[in-house]
């Protein structure tokens, strides 16, 4: 069956419109009516996992019009962002009835998640910044949403770097539209094929890896993404740290650098040594930290190091005309990677909303002992932390032995070294939590904690079943050919993508 | 004190009508002439901002309640996501002008003609009227209060 591709963007947006109307009155129908959009979003996304199509918007042939493009790479991050939204839609039920104003939340929610729908299946690269806009407007007002004092102050923080970020992407699209004349994708890079990089051109590029990398927080572009993330209400901190940075970060610049411009020996080594910094930065400045959600958000930036040390490292052997498929095999690590954060990332996001709910506090120093209040939170809290830990049979174990084997093979040996060290710097990390929170003795005033309601545990016990069933994405070579080598190819085959879409 | 003096009070009830109706036709003729849903609409809250600096809030806020406008600018944007999914089932594409390609293929230059467009024009009229008036009002929410001393402020912060 062939799904129109609008209807990815459109479920959300319609629905996202449709619900202010309901008022005060009818929160549980608008809560249900959200509910229903993001389920029915992640069944369209698994009936399109496996398709590649062009969809012309309009009926207006490509140089001219709009195209929305779905190749392998759009619905591995299709399927990443339906399974988070629809757990963290599931946690605000119960969740968000701490807040006012549950419709608004909802219908931001919505719009979150349209942009990045529209930025992940855009072919243009002028509708990826628009997508990118909406995605990015609607997470500063979500991160602002308690309306404290510290949360307007991340908010604000993240607004002003966030905008930022999307000047410089759209200096960049300006750019290669004065030196190629187009604004789709497929065009622009078979322009820059016959005619070559210009010092237009590269600029461009910079400014492209600059603003996405603002978008991914890597690195030196991350000062935003530790206020921003603990900040918010906690589905949709899962929501930011497990999808948002990836497609409005990663995915745009994976597919800008590897799709359009072509990847080369340079941006090769600049990918690598971005992904090592923010890897090693992340871990160090993570462990020092006691604020519960703030050692995650910092943990977030050290796990996405892996996913650009991965695509980049397959990149510059690519580049160099090394072994394909070691190449493809270092591209799989960063992008099963990507996979496996966004579930166990937004699953700890999860669980220490359960344990802000039920404490009243973020700080690890004033909980301690709630392993026998919180059994099911501490039960989930641990397969996260195993996974992302990479401790074996979960999943975030096979991503990282793929990467370092990747390594390995490429005789990168240092770069798999720092792989298993930082892997060791997030056990501390996560021990360092479950000591804290769930281990010890229980404070007199945290005595009457509860464990947190229906839907939140629902919630969270998808995404812990996820979390020790996704290894089996690599394991069994069926699930392998179908979702994770197509968009594996998509970056491998790099510039032939322009041809492919034309042609379609 | 409420509103500005009563030149500027009559001046502005009788040109708050024109501007309303050259937001309209603006809208309206969107397809024909420079101009099109976001200028119209934006002219169509000037005329309300004018009667807000006229007037004083209270009086926009009873003429133009604030739940009615955030209505409108949700209407607005979900008329417009449905023009374009109507294109998808009748024209079997989304976006599609199904009106001009199908029912309506009236003359160019004509005020009916170019299908969709001009209900995409006034859709985008009303999202873009209400919203731009909320987000006027929202940021005149927040003013000095004169009256009280400073000093009781910095502490209540």
């Amino acid at each position: 069956m062939s799904i129109p591709l609008p209807a990815f963007v459109a479920i959300p947006l319609v629905t996202a419109f449709l619900l202010p109307i309901f008022g005060k009155k009818g929160k549980a129908a608008a809560t249900v009516l959200a509910n229903l959009a993001t389920v029915s979003l992640l069944v369209l996304a698994i009936v399109s996992v496996g398709q590649s199509r062009v969809y012309e918007i309009g009926k207006w042939s490509i140089p001219l019009g709009i195209n929305l493009v779905l190749d392998g790479l759009s619905s591995l991050l299709l399927l990443a962002i339906s399974v988070v939204s629809t757990a963290a839609m599931f946690f605000s039920i119960r969740y968000m009835e701490q807040y006012t104003a549950k419709a608004k939340y909802l219908s931001l929610f919505l719009l979150m998640v349209a942009g990045m729908n529209g930025v992940v299946l855009s072919g243009d690269i002028f509708n990826l910044f628009v997508f990118l806009e909406i995605a990015s407007i609607a997470s500063y007002a979500l991160v602002g949403f308690g309306c404290e004092h510290e949360e307007l102050e991340a908010s604000f923080k993240y607004m002003v770097l966030g905008s930022i970020g999307s000047i410089f992407i759209l200096f960049a699209v300006a750019l290669v539209y004065g030196n190629t004349g187009s604004l789709n994708m497929a065009y622009i890079s078979k322009a820059i094929q016959s005619s070559g990089l210009n010092a237009g051109l590269t600029f461009a590029l910079g400014l492209f890896i600059a603003g996405f990398g603002l978008k991914a927080a890597l690195v030196p572009f991350h000062a935003w993404l530790p206020d921003a993330h603990p900040s918010a209400p906690a589905p949709i901190s899962a929501m930011l740290s497990g999808v948002l940075i990836k497609t409005l970060g990663v995915y745009a610049l994976t597919r800008v650098v590897f799709n359009v411009f072509g990847i080369s020996i340079s941006t090769g080594w600049l990918l690598i040594a971005l992904g090592l910094l923010s890897m090693v930065a992340g871990a160090f400045l993570a462990i020092g930290q006691w604020d519960l959600k703030r050692l995650m958000a910092y943990s977030s930036i050290s796990q996405l190091g892996y996913v650009v040390l991965g695509i980049g490292l397959g990149g510059l052997i690519i580049a160099e005309g090394g072994n394909l498929a070691w190449a493809s095999l270092a591209i799989l690590g960063g992008l099963f990677h990507l996979v496996n954060h966004a579930v166990y990332k937004s699953l700890l996001f999860l669980t220490s909303g359960s344990v802000e709910m039920s404490t009243g506090t973020r700080q690890m120093r004033q909980m301690g002992g709630l392993a026998e209040k919180m059994p099911v939170t501490r039960a989930t809290c641990i397969i996260a932390s195993a996974s992302i830990a990479g401790i074996p049979p979960f999943s975030g174990f096979w991503s990282k032995l793929i990467l370092v084997v990747a390594a390995i093979q490429a005789s990168f040996y240092w770069v798999a070294a720092i792989i298993v060290f930082v892997s060791l710097c997030t056990l501390i990390m996560y021990l360092k939590v479950q000591r804290y929170v769930f281990l010890g003795e229980l404070p007199e005033n945290l005595q009457q904690s509860k464990e947190a309601k229906n839907s939140m545990l629902v919630a969270m016990i998808f995404l812990a079943c996820l979390c020790v069933l996704m290894g089996l994405l690599v394991l069994v070579p069926s699930l392998r050919s179908h979702i994770l080598n197509p968009a594996v190819k998509v970056l491998t085959d790099g510039l032939e993508y322009s041809t492919k879409i034309i042609n379609m | 004190m409420k509103g500005m003096t009563i030149i500027v009070k009559t001046i502005s009830s009788w040109v708050k009508v024109l501007v309303f109706l050259f937001g309209i036709y603006i809208i309206l003729f969107g397809h024909l002439t420079p101009g099109g849903g976001f200028a119209g609409g934006v002219i169509l809250a000037a005329s309300y901002v004018l009667l807000m600096l006229a007037f004083g809030r209270e009086f926009v806020e009873k003429n133009l309640p604030l739940p009615l406008a955030s209505r409108l600018d949700c209407l607005g944007a979900f008329l417009f996501a449905l023009i374009a999914i109507l294109g998808l089932v009748f024209g079997g594409s989304f976006f599609v002008n199904f009106l001009y390609q199908k029912y309506l293929p009236g003359q160019p230059l004509n005020l009916i003609s170019a299908g969709t467009i001009p209900l995409s024009n006034l859709a985008i009229g009303l999202k873009v009227g209400a919203s731009l008036f909320l987000v006027i009002f929202t940021l005149s929410i927040c003013c000095k209060d004169f009256k009280t001393d400073t000093s009781t402020h910095k502490k209540e912060e």
